[in-house]
């Protein structure tokens, strides 16, 4: 069992605040959940505005904004969550996220696709050994009002289906009722169904992102809250939102998420990805965020393992950035792809 | 002891984008004057970037302003002229100190140009009765060709002729459909922020029309190779500069307009102007049933 040790936090008005227990003991009820996540220091949130501000200020040029482009490009998680999704439209989105610009092969292969689980298998099919991950939401998404038992079942049958990643929900109405001993307990089931059986297509156990939809938690102190509350139980990645809720993504949401991951690992040395999706459409907000991951958690985030955008349109953008550059003429929408 | 004079309220003249007037993104500003040498104002040096914005800006408005029925289409030209007709004295004011023509010439001129809007404000429903057709083919079938705006059009408007120069290369390219983004004289620019004023009150939904002032040669080049951008009016632009621009615009087959010698923006302006920006549409109907 590994030990916290002493795990010290320093807030963001100096106050530090100390605990001497176990991981085990930490989840070990909701009396000692509530303890633990309510004595996290509270985040100051004109301070995170502000220096979300700041930092988004910076002036990325030439050679290094050709290289955040392509970074970016490499990190795009290619999500389509529509009722309206069809087989044709995901084979389509596979093909753009193995050659994002079909004109042009330096571009780099985007991270991932995201669907629903039902998808998953033609989206396996599409991207083959591409080496472009599968990604598929769960759990009753976008809300997350069902039984454990169908959210389990729901993750089984993406990860049967081939998904390499699960983008599961939390229960919010259980979170921001203090509940939060139930969320604990459904991400570690939801976590243990993302073992992957022998016999099925792909490889390894399915990655874990934990969306804490940070649109319904009010607060910046609950995101803090709900990031350690999803590392603790397993995660893998934490991710903003579903995309369906506004707001979503923000700087200043994932300023308090990439501290978070931070401090995780300061404490128990494994290291969680970040994901914001939801409202990232141009390139100079995408910049934005790779300013404020290297800024906060530091160089060993700007990597698609453990840092991701999800999104859609904001590859168009990167696409048409990355011609501007190359040919020094703007791009219009007209040569790239819809979705 | 004298009384204190009353300090000048002087305007900023800025850009027009998007139905919203902006500083420069860059900041920069540049000294205009008359045709004296006074100094008259500070005007917007436009970059690149605002060039960008405006196309952005002209794009996001072309389905409204192209779906919009030709005849409110022609009710906002004709109220356009309405305002410019109330801010009369403005133009005249702006014209003499720009041109350097006497107040009797410019009231001339600015009449000139609010006719000219109400000319084109009349055509708006009735050009496509000139350009379209039903044409005869050997089948059952309806075959009908109907005249559509091209899309984004970057217009350089005419260095000389402040007014009427500018209203004559605008109204031909909106009383279509199009939208544009407007490279206003370098000279004398004061009458195109007026003008955008009048726009910005005149019922135009943001966007259709987006006025930059600033150097011609930091501006166009951008307008003429940006591949969002449909047709190119090079009226305005010196010869060698002309040349590379239709070059550039060569890239995504922009129409290009460029007009051989010198145009006298007085003389009855025909249609030419307003078919250099449309494309045919036809369509095959099946007849009966």
């Amino acid at each position: 069992m590994a030990r916290f040790g002493t795990i010290t936090l320093v807030g963001d008005a100096g106050e530090v605040s100390t605990l001497t227990t176990s991981l085990a003991e930490i989840a070990s009820s909701n009396a000692a959940l509530r303890a633990f996540l309510q004595g996290l220091p509270g985040v100051d949130r004109v301070g995170a505005d502000q220096r979300a501000a700041m930092l988004s200020t910076r002036s990325i040029k030439t050679t290094a904004k050709a290289q955040a482009i392509d970074l970016a490009i490499s990190m795009v998680d290619l999500t389509t969550l529509e009722g309206a999704d069809t087989p044709g439209k995901v084979r389509a989105m596979c093909a753009k996220a193995v050659r994002p610009d079909p004109g042009d092969p330096s571009v780099p292969k985007a991270a991932a696709v995201c669907v629903y689980p039902d998808l998953v298998e033609q989206a396996v099919d599409a991207l083959g050994r591409s080496g472009v991950r599968v990604a598929s939401v769960a759990t009753a998404f976008p809300s997350g009002r069902s039984s454990l038992g169908v959210k389990v079942e729901e993750t089984r049958l993406a990860v049967a289906a081939g998904a390499g990643e699960i983008d599961m929900v939390i229960d919010r109405g259980a979170f921001l009722s203090g509940d939060y001993r139930k969320v604990y307990e459904e991400i570690v089931a939801i976590k243990a169904a993302c073992a992957r059986e022998a016999g099925t297509p792909g490889k390894g156990d399915a990655h874990l992102k934990v969306i804490l939809e940070t649109g319904e938690l009010a607060t910046y102190d609950n995101v803090r809250r709900a990031s350690w509350l999803a590392m603790l139980a397993g995660a893998d990645f934490i991710k903003t939102s579903t995309g369906k809720v506004s707001p979503a993504a923000t700087l200043p949401v994932t300023l308090v998420m990439l501290e978070a991951v931070r401090d995780f690992r300061a404490q128990t040395g494994r290291v969680i990805g970040v994901k914001p999706a939801g409202g990232i459409r141009t390139t100079k907000d995408a910049i934005k965020y790779l300013v404020l991951v290297n800024e906060t958690a530091g160089e060993d985030w700007l990597t698609p393992d453990l840092f991701r955008f999800g999104a859609s349109s904001l590859l168009n953008d990167l696409l048409m950035q990355r011609q501007k550059m190359a040919t020094g003429r703007y791009a219009g929408p007209d040569y790239f792809t819809l979705d | 002891m004298t009384e204190p004079g009353r300090l000048a309220v002087r305007k900023t003249y800025k850009l027009y984008i998007g139905g919203a007037f902006p500083r420069s993104e860059s900041g920069r500003s540049y000294a205009v004057t008359s045709s004296k040498g006074d100094f008259l104002a500070n005007a917007s040096r436009a970059s690149r970037k605002d060039a960008r914005d405006a196309v952005s800006a002209a794009r996001k408005a072309f389905p409204g302003w192209s779906g919009a029925t030709a005849y409110n289409r022609g009710q906002i030209l004709y109220r356009i002229a309405e305002m410019m007709e109330g801010r009369r004295a403005q133009f005249v004011d702006e014209v003499v100190a720009a041109d350097g023509v006497s107040a009797r010439k410019a009231g001339e001129l600015v009449d000139a140009a609010v006719d000219r809007l109400v000319w084109y404000a009349g055509w708006s429903d009735k050009i496509g009765v000139i350009q379209g057709a039903a044409n005869p083919v050997a089948g059952p079938y309806f075959n009908l060709s109907t005249s559509e705006p091209t899309g984004v059009v970057a217009v350089v408007a005419p260095q000389e002729g402040p007014l009427l120069g500018l209203i004559s290369v605008i109204a031909p390219v909106i009383v279509t459909g199009n939208t544009c983004v407007v490279v206003a004289s370098e000279r004398a620019p004061l009458p195109a922020i007026t003008l955008a004023e009048v726009l910005a009150t005149s019922d135009l939904p943001g966007g259709v029309v987006n006025l930059l002032t600033g150097r011609l040669a930091e501006l166009a080049p951008w307008l003429a190779s940006h591949m969002d951008v449909n047709a190119v009016d090079l009226t305005g632009c010196p010869e060698e500069l002309a040349v590379s621009c239709e070059q550039d615009a060569a890239e995504n087959l922009k129409r290009v307009l460029r007009p051989s010698g010198k145009v006298d923006w007085l003389a009855e302006p025909g249609i030419e102007r307003m078919t250099a920006f449309l494309e045919t549409k036809t369509v095959w109907h099946p007849i009966g049933v």
